[in-house]
């Protein structure tokens, strides 16, 4: 598994990860508050530094562990960390492309239900919903055609 | 699933021939990723022609010795001509 492969593993497992938490602390309040009333845009802002700042942390872990292991198995190489080639170039642009379709389609759907007067609450959701599915559709994307090939 | 692409490749006979060159070996001549020369010679990938040279060169042999394509079928040749 190349580097940029982990890489895109470490960012989808992190977003997976931080999104549970935020539904679950977030998402519980619903049933039970109006939406208007839901303090949400603290537990947003610490669940979007989350997902920056842990996947910053968990990449880091990864370059020190693949170093480690090089050193220790003497297989593949520490300049290995920060090698990208064309192939890694081009699947990211592909799987970037689609998160970019897949953006734009939640954002009109932000527009909506702004233009629909909704709650701040459900504009935010619609917006930070947006940035997380592309985010993770473009890395399923990406992590489809690395092991597919094209 | 069927291969991605219809380019194959004689890489892994050139590697065994050329002194039993490793994948990493390879890698670093054409300054490329194990795992890209892996998947290239898995037909999971098929490399700009840019590598495509860098890799023939490494052998030293021409690029049609390295990568090749299936003939067109003659009935599509035929119709292609006319």
């Amino acid at each position: 598994m190349s580097f940029e492969e982990k890489v895109t593993w470490v960012n989808t497992v992190t977003t997976v990860i931080v999104v549970a938490i935020y539904a679950w602390v977030v998402g519980g309040q619903i049933a039970e508050n109006p939406v208007a009333d839901i303090a949400y845009q603290t537990p947003m802002l610490i669940a979007v530094g989350a997902i920056i700042g842990l996947t910053i942390a968990g990449v880091i872990a990864m370059a020190i562990g693949t170093a480690i292991s090089a050193e220790i198995t003497g297989e593949g190489s520490v300049d290995d960390i920060d090698r990208k080639d064309e192939r890694d170039i081009t699947i990211n642009r592909r799987g970037d492309l689609v998160g970019y379709y897949v953006s734009s389609a939640f954002m009109i759907g932000a527009l909506a239900v702004t233009m629909l007067d909704y709650a701040h609450f459900w504009i935010a959701h619609a917006i930070f919903a947006g940035l997380l599915v592309a985010g993770l559709t473009s890395s399923v994307v990406k992590l489809v055609v690395y092991r597919r090939g094209y | 699933m069927g291969k991605p692409t219809n380019v194959t490749n004689s890489i892994r006979a050139l590697r065994f021939s050329a002194n039993e060159m490793t994948q990493a070996g390879l890698a670093d001549r054409v300054d490329m990723t194990r795992q890209t020369i892996i998947a290239i010679e898995q037909g999971r990938y098929s490399p700009s022609l840019e590598v495509a040279f860098k890799i023939a060169r490494v052998f030293n042999v021409p690029l049609d010795e390295v990568f090749h394509y299936p003939e067109e079928s003659s009935s599509t040749a035929t119709s292609a001509k006319k």
